[in-house]
């Protein structure tokens, strides 16, 4: 019987968000040359909601896109059958842009590098950040998070889920043994 | 819900949902078709073998470019080149092929059923390019992909298709698609080129007159007249045939006002279709074109990696 523990609820994940997105207004010193692509599915979730919040604070639209990496996986031979997949929908350039990624959970670091891969097919961005909602640690990658939700050491027989609501607000974040 | 087959040899074999998922991935894979870069990796290492024993250029290409811009090699084999005009058989040439280990063996061959011989002979994926007057299952996939983006739904639609019934691999693939995703087929032709029986391959309707397909349709589907595949004694001219079962626009006039016409191409033009109604705005035959790269792209994506099927 799977054993489900709250790690953020819906308060929680609300200050994250907020908290993230003050740091990335202070890292890049505003919202200028700015862009937010979200990682297909929960990271398109939470890049709206980031980019929501930085229009509140600094009172101006913030890009946001949406990127699939199923084209982009290293690991498609392990399939038996392919996975589906999404589309990637960037409605600007990202030359020369600050593209800040966000994903739900940072895992073992191959969908970030996936993403990278998918980003730098679409033009060469100034530079890319990480932002994530949760960090649960196995890094199979020299990757990490610029930006950082909440740290979770999790075994790797553990899950971590994002949940959403029917308006794909993020609701809590789960942990299950 | 995955895709799990090996081969894709004739749209009768998919079912309603792996036919939504092919539509779904094309749909989605079309946004790299307008990329400045457009390749992604996913089949990077993979050799797809386009096996072509009939005439073709829009089928060919985009199976190529499909296949490239999902990084796979793509090697051409056309019959005329190839060591089948020395009389080996496709079963040795299949042979052949495989001990050269590809992935995938896409191919057009003029006998209907050759892609089930070839698929239960070889260890990789096979795709039917079209096999004889039996299946055309990537014209019927891009054909229902350009509705669908349309229409957005394939379900309820009215879709005329007229001319050589008979002789149409298109025609067949449509009709067992459309029919399995829901639409209402209409078909026209003459009656030297309607099989009989075939209103019971599902949700079809035979009619006498074109005007009576084509009244109400969301779709107007020409069919291609192809001389290649049939005797003068099927028709007493063209002129006559252009006269009862071409297009022209006072035929258009009676579909619905939004109604899209279609043609698999290569088009004879003043036959099957007049020219004003082949570049109308109406049209969507370069929209098939277009979408031919993203379907061909999906199938090639999900038969890598699937399993035959018992």
């Amino acid at each position: 019987m799977a054993e489900n523990t709250v790690i953020l609820d819906g308060t929680g994940v609300k200050r994250a968000l907020t908290r993230i997105a003050h740091e990335v207004l202070e890292k890049n010193k505003g919202v200028e040359g700015l862009v937010l692509v979200g990682i297909r599915t929960g990271g398109v979730h939470l890049a709206q909601e980031l980019g929501a919040r930085l229009s509140e604070i600094e009172g101006v639209e913030v890009p946001v896109g949406a990127v699939d990496i199923t084209m982009y996986r290293d690991d498609i031979k392990g399939h038996h059958e392919h996975l589906p997949v999404g589309k990637t929908e960037l409605p600007f350039s990202v030359e020369g842009k600050k593209v800040v990624l966000v994903d739900d959970v940072l895992f073992t670091g191959r969908t970030i590098r996936a993403a990278m891969d998918a980003i730098f097919d679409q033009g060469r961005p100034s530079c890319i950040q990480l932002a994530v909602l949760v960090d649960r640690g196995h890094r199979d990658l020299p990757i990490r998070a610029d930006f950082v939700g909440r740290n979770v050491p999790t075994s790797r027989s553990e899950n971590i889920m994002v949940a959403f609501d029917a308006d794909n607000k993020p609701t809590e974040v789960i942990l299950q043994k | 819900m995955g895709f799990r087959h090996k081969d894709i040899i004739a749209l009768k074999d998919l079912t309603k949902e792996e036919i939504e998922l092919l539509l779904d991935t094309a749909d989605n894979l079309s946004e790299i078709n307008q990329r400045d870069i457009k390749k992604v990796p996913t089949l990077r290492g993979k050799t797809v073998i386009n096996l072509f024993y009939e005439a073709s250029t829009r089928t060919r290409t985009s199976f190529e470019i499909a296949a490239k811009r999902l990084s796979a090699d793509a090697v051409n084999i056309t019959a005329s080149t190839s060591s089948v005009v020395k009389g080996e058989t496709l079963s040795d040439t299949a042979a052949n092929i495989l001990a050269m280990k590809p992935d995938i063996i896409v191919m057009r061959h003029s006998v209907s059923g050759a892609h089930e011989y070839l698929a239960k002979r070889v260890s990789c994926s096979v795709i039917n390019a079209g096999d004889g007057a039996h299946e055309h299952p990537s014209q019927g996939l891009l054909d229902m992909l350009t509705m669908r983006q349309k229409f957005g739904k394939l379900a309820g639609l009215k879709v005329a298709i007229v001319g050589d019934i008979t002789h149409s691999r298109v025609a067949r693939s449509n009709i067992y698609g459309l029919t399995t995703m829901g639409a209402q087929v209409f078909l026209a032709g003459p009656p030297t080129m309607m099989p009989p029986g075939i209103e019971r391959l599902g949700n079809v309707t035979v009619c006498k007159d074109m005007r009576e397909a084509v009244d109400q349709a969301d779709v107007v589907m020409m069919l291609r007249i192809q001389l290649e595949r049939q005797g003068k004694t099927l028709l007493p001219s063209m002129r006559e045939y252009s006269r009862y079962f071409g297009l022209n626009p006072a035929v258009l006039a009676l579909a619905k006002k939004d109604a899209i016409v279609m043609h698999p191409g290569p088009i004879n033009r003043g036959v099957e279709l007049a020219s004003s109604v082949a570049d109308c705005d109406q049209s969507a035959i370069m929209k098939q074109v277009e979408n031919g790269v993203a379907v061909r792209m999906a199938m090639l994506y999900h038969v890598c990696g699937g399993e035959p099927v018992e």
